[in-house]
């Protein structure tokens, strides 16, 4: 295509490519009625500004803080994030594995990218990579030091393989020196990682 | 909190794209195991020839999975779309820069 860089800028600066292709996609559904364009800035604001590791976060401090809060969730986590308000628009269930000294946990999709939308937002790019995907399964403990989490030989791991139908969550373990902490300064402390697994909350300052 | 704040999408592309899914997908035009089994199937194809790093060519696995969806249900066939995406770029072309980018009034043959 003849497209050359005026340094003025004569045109508009062409997106890219696959910019182009989705453009059009939405033309023609729109144009058919199939789509309604107002509905898709309601789901890119949704996701970009309400959606995202602090709903995640909250759920967790819950758990911290409320015993009967964290075996509820440990039992059925579907209900419980969706009565938070948490519910997944896809129909899947949600899982919350807990973290203990004898098991960590570790969360990845091999196939695709399945993640907790509700309670965590987009997933960040290397959690969508080939290498993560590949490579959380066969040698966790090694990926896991590479995210800077070094785990006792004592700690065995185990890694949860999300689906379209099922996604996880991880309830990382209480840090020390929080027992005065109210649940917004628990909550500040769970960072997405820690959800994920492939990190550990903060330690409070 | 003093937590990074990274934006949930890198492109406005993937933005749209992901919102065009959710939105088929939310009024019924496909659900969602059946999208990520395709998906799935599409990115172990384009992983063969190359590591993929999760941004950019995560997303354009994403564009093929869908346009592929939507020419199979007969919703936008691949020459409309063609067709559509080359009115986008005569657009955008014909267009002073920091002006809104419109498509022109004259709607591209479309087969009903």
């Amino acid at each position: 295509m003849p497209h050359d860089h005026d340094p003025d800028h004569p045109h508009t600066l062409l997106p890219p490519e696959p910019a182009l292709r989705v453009k059009a996609l939405e033309t023609i559904l729109t144009r058919k009625g199939l789509v309604d364009p107002a509905a898709l800035d309601e789901i890119i604001d949704t996701y970009q500004n309400r959606i995202g590791p602090q709903n995640g976060a909250d759920v967790v401090a819950r758990a911290w803080s409320d015993p009967s809060f964290r075996k509820a969730l440990l039992e059925d986590a579907t209900t419980v994030v969706a009565d938070l308000g948490y519910y997944g628009r896809q129909g899947e269930h949600i899982v919350v594995v807990e973290n203990t000294p004898e098991r960590h946990n570790m969360v990845v999709c091999t196939l695709c990218s399945c993640y907790p939308w509700p309670l965590l937002g987009i997933p960040p790019g290397w959690y969508k990579s080939d290498a993560y995907r590949a490579r959380a399964v066969r040698e966790p403990r090694k990926v896991l030091a590479e995210f800077g989490v070094a785990l006792s030989s004592d700690t065995a791991v185990r890694v949860w393989d999300s689906t379209a139908e099922v996604r996880y969550l991880v309830l990382p373990m209480r840090p020390a020196g929080t027992d005065g902490l109210d649940r917004a300064a628990l909550a500040a402390l769970v960072t997405r990682d820690s959800m994920i697994g492939t990190g550990l909350p903060q330690s409070p300052s | 909190m003093s937590r990074p704040t990274e934006p949930a999408f890198s492109e406005p592309w993937h933005a749209q794209l992901f919102a065009l899914t959710v939105h088929l997908n939310e009024s019924g035009h496909f659900d969602w195991p059946d999208w990520a089994a395709r998906f799935s199937a599409t990115l172990a194809r384009h992983g063969l020839t190359r590591d993929l790093d999760g941004g950019d060519d995560y997303f354009v696995a994403w564009l093929e999975t869908l346009e592929e969806l939507l020419a199979e249900q007969g919703a936008a066939n691949p020459g409309e779309a063609a067709h559509m995406r080359n009115a986008w770029e005569a657009a955008y072309l014909a267009t002073p820069h920091g002006q809104p980018v419109r498509l022109s009034d004259a709607q591209p043959h479309t087969p009903d």
